[in-house]
């Protein structure tokens, strides 16, 4: 066994726009996928994860460099030849047969003897909780039954590696988030690795072990959930994982992995955690999640800055302040550990608050 | 409720189209029940048994009564013989264009390639130009083609390359493949290409995924294109006409002969007949066409 379950080296792929531009739609990307592993690909429309997923599928070849199925070099082999299977977007499930049919599909293919066929069916549909459907058309299941069929029928032929495109994003909301822990478990359960291409944030960062950031056709970040979140590399991974605050400063010195920034619109300087690629002098962004930033009704610390609130709106779990500092727009989010009925914990437009910015909350982020 | 649809114009509208398209059928079709010979005006049916006078010549009673007519018909070896030279090249020529015309509409639709557009606007010419014109043109085409070959093959006598249901199929084939072509892409716009990729993802190559699941679903449309070159083959007289032989007779030709001498009443059953198979032709397709992929 390779020490890598899938591996992108240096992958280009180019179209040719109908209009007869050329257009790299993947842009010398490397990946290392480990056995096991809830792999997602994450990223706004357009900026190369599907591509990605389907040169491993083989569903597409890149233009240049090499995709390696468990050490093993794909080159232009067709999709057949392959030892990965994959759940489509839309399902795919073959509307002219029935269940049994579509997940016995795979294993006609390799021949598989018609007894063991039957066996190996029944256990998939059983692990994707559609026992007794065996008979059922596609067209008379519910989508989330669809898209266990699509899965049985993939997960069935004992792939090394589970491609899955967006699989859950046809499904309504609370459907959606009961069969990403659904599935988050089956890969548990299988052991198998999974590579989940997904638009939304949130998906990849409750399902995946690691996740590749992607943007016009680069990988911009890879890491666990946490790291993507707590450390972004730069502006575009902290503006599309979650919410930040973003304030233009310039580099004063660094130390380690601290850095002095000054912010020219409060006449100060600020500490916080130094992002990668930084240098003394540079222009940089002070970057801080909503949740992160501490407000105090009275200035205690001597880091406070004074703000303003413009707007408040109540969400139920949070407050969502809208704050003024100095020209500068701050997003900060209260989290309503106390009742907001009470007046300590009530905050009004216009009322004035003082903010802390602890460095251990503050990114110092290059800017480009 | 839609305002037009009690509107006494729009009936009015509807029941003339319909009278229009229908009554010269209803009217045809009542002929070929005539007790009359030269059928310029309805006689009356004719009756079971009975010795019947038709325009002086008496006639014995039919064991047919009404249906005198079709039982004249289907003695007529010349009717026998155009009608089955025209269901042979009916079902060649829908065969072979069904194959062709598919196979064209799935390239169109899958592969991009130099002059696509081109190989597209091309499949509407034949549909568009007038059929005379077709016709004369596929004439001179044979015509001059055989002579070459006749000449460089020296061949003599019956050895001849000629006009014939060779031709008459050729030309049906010709120009059926445009129609089955259209009805199939139709058929095939929206046709997702991630079910063939979901066969071959499972392990399926290219010819398996085709016949396993690419035909199946494709299948009505390819049967209403058939059944479209079909009717087309059957109905076609100018086409026919130019490039028929000697012992290629078909209906609409044989037909056409006749009417030049005489109307019978046995060229109103032959067309009652022929309409019913034509009216459930159509019915097949409509419904067809109504099923979903």
């Amino acid at each position: 066994m390779s020490e890598f379950a899938v591996e992108l080296r240096n992958v280009v792929k180019r179209f040719i726009t109908p209009e007869g531009h050329e257009m790299v739609a993947v842009d010398h990307v490397n990946l290392q996928i480990r056995h096991g592993e809830f792999f997602s690909l994450l990223g706004p429309s357009g900026c190369g994860k599907t591509t990605s997923l389907r040169m491993i599928a083989g569903f597409e070849l890149p233009s240049e460099g090499e995709v390696l199925i468990d050490g093993q070099p794909q080159g232009k082999k067709p999709p057949y030849m392959r030892p990965v299977n994959t759940v489509f977007q839309n399902y795919a499930l073959f509307q002219h047969m029935t269940v049994f049919e579509n997940v016995a599909f795979g294993l006609e293919m390799e021949k598989v003897p018609k007894e063991e066929i039957r066996r190996r069916v029944g256990e998939a549909l059983e692990m994707v909780k559609l026992s007794g459907m065996e008979r059922r058309r596609p067209r008379q299941l519910s989508g989330g039954q669809q898209q266990r069929v699509a899965l049985a029928r993939a997960l069935v032929k004992r792939p090394k590696v589970l491609l899955l495109d967006e699989p859950l994003g046809a499904l309504d909301l609370k459907l959606r988030k009961e069969m990403q822990l659904e599935l988050k478990a089956l890969q548990k359960e299988v052991g198998i690795t999974f590579i989940f291409v997904t638009h939304d944030q949130e998906e990849a960062l409750t399902m995946s072990d690691r996740i590749a950031v992607m943007n016009q056709g680069k990988v911009l970040q890879i890491g666990s959930p946490m790291e993507i979140y707590e450390r972004p590399n730069n502006r575009f991974v902290a503006d599309f994982i979650g919410e930040t605050n973003f304030v233009e400063g310039e580099v004063r010195s660094m130390e380690g992995e601290w850095a002095q920034i000054y912010i020219p619109a409060w006449g100060r300087e600020l500490s916080g955690r130094a992002g990668p690629g930084l240098q003394v002098g540079q222009k940089a962004w002070l970057s801080i999640r909503p949740e992160k930033i501490r407000l105090l009704d009275e200035p205690r610390v001597n880091e406070s800055i004074q703000g303003r609130i413009l707007d408040v709106s109540y969400v139920g779990a949070d407050t969502r302040l809208f704050l003024e500092v100095s020209g500068v727009r701050l997003k900060v989010w209260e989290q309503n550990r106390l009742s907001s009925l009470e007046a300590t914990h009530f905050y009004r437009a216009g009322d004035a608050v003082y903010l802390a910015l602890f460095r251990e909350n503050v990114l110092i982020l290059r800017r480009e | 409720m839609n305002p037009y649809q009690r509107s006494w114009f729009v009936r009015l509208a509807t029941i003339l189209v319909y009278f229009f398209l229908y009554a010269p059928i209803v009217i045809l079709i009542l002929f070929a029940f005539n007790a009359s010979r030269t059928n310029i005006t309805f006689q009356g049916f004719i009756p079971y048994g009975e010795r019947l006078v038709m325009e002086g010549s008496l006639v014995r009673a039919s064991p047919c009564g009404p249906f005198h007519w079709f039982c004249e018909l289907a003695k007529n070896r010349e009717v026998t013989h155009a009608a089955r030279n025209t269901l042979s090249i009916a079902f060649t020529s829908t065969l072979i264009s069904t194959i062709i015309g598919t196979m064209a509409a799935l390239a169109l639709q899958r592969y991009e390639f130099r002059l696509k557009t081109f190989s597209q606007i091309s499949l509407y010419i034949p549909i568009v130009i007038p059929e005379i014109v077709m016709g004369i043109g596929i004439l001179v085409l044979f015509t001059q083609l055989f002579s070459l070959l006749n000449s460089l093959l020296g061949l003599s006598g019956d050895a001849r390359l000629g006009l014939g249901l060779g031709t008459v199929t050729a030309s049906h084939i010709a120009f059926s493949i445009p129609f089955v072509t259209l009805v199939v892409q139709a058929r095939l716009h929206g046709f997702d290409k991630s079910y063939e990729e979901a066969a071959m993802d499972l392990g399926a190559n290219e010819w398996v995924t085709f016949w396993r699941v690419t035909f199946p679903m494709i299948l009505p449309g390819v049967l209403s294109g058939a059944l479209l070159a079909f009717t087309l083959s059957l109905d076609d007289f100018v086409i026919t006409f130019f490039t028929t032989g000697p012992g290629a007779t078909t209906l609409p030709i044989y037909v056409y002969g006749l009417l030049r001498r005489i109307i019978t009443p046995q060229v109103n059953a032959l067309s009652a007949l022929w309409v019913s198979v034509v009216f459930l032709a159509v019915l097949a397709i409509q419904r067809l066409e109504n099923r979903q992929v």
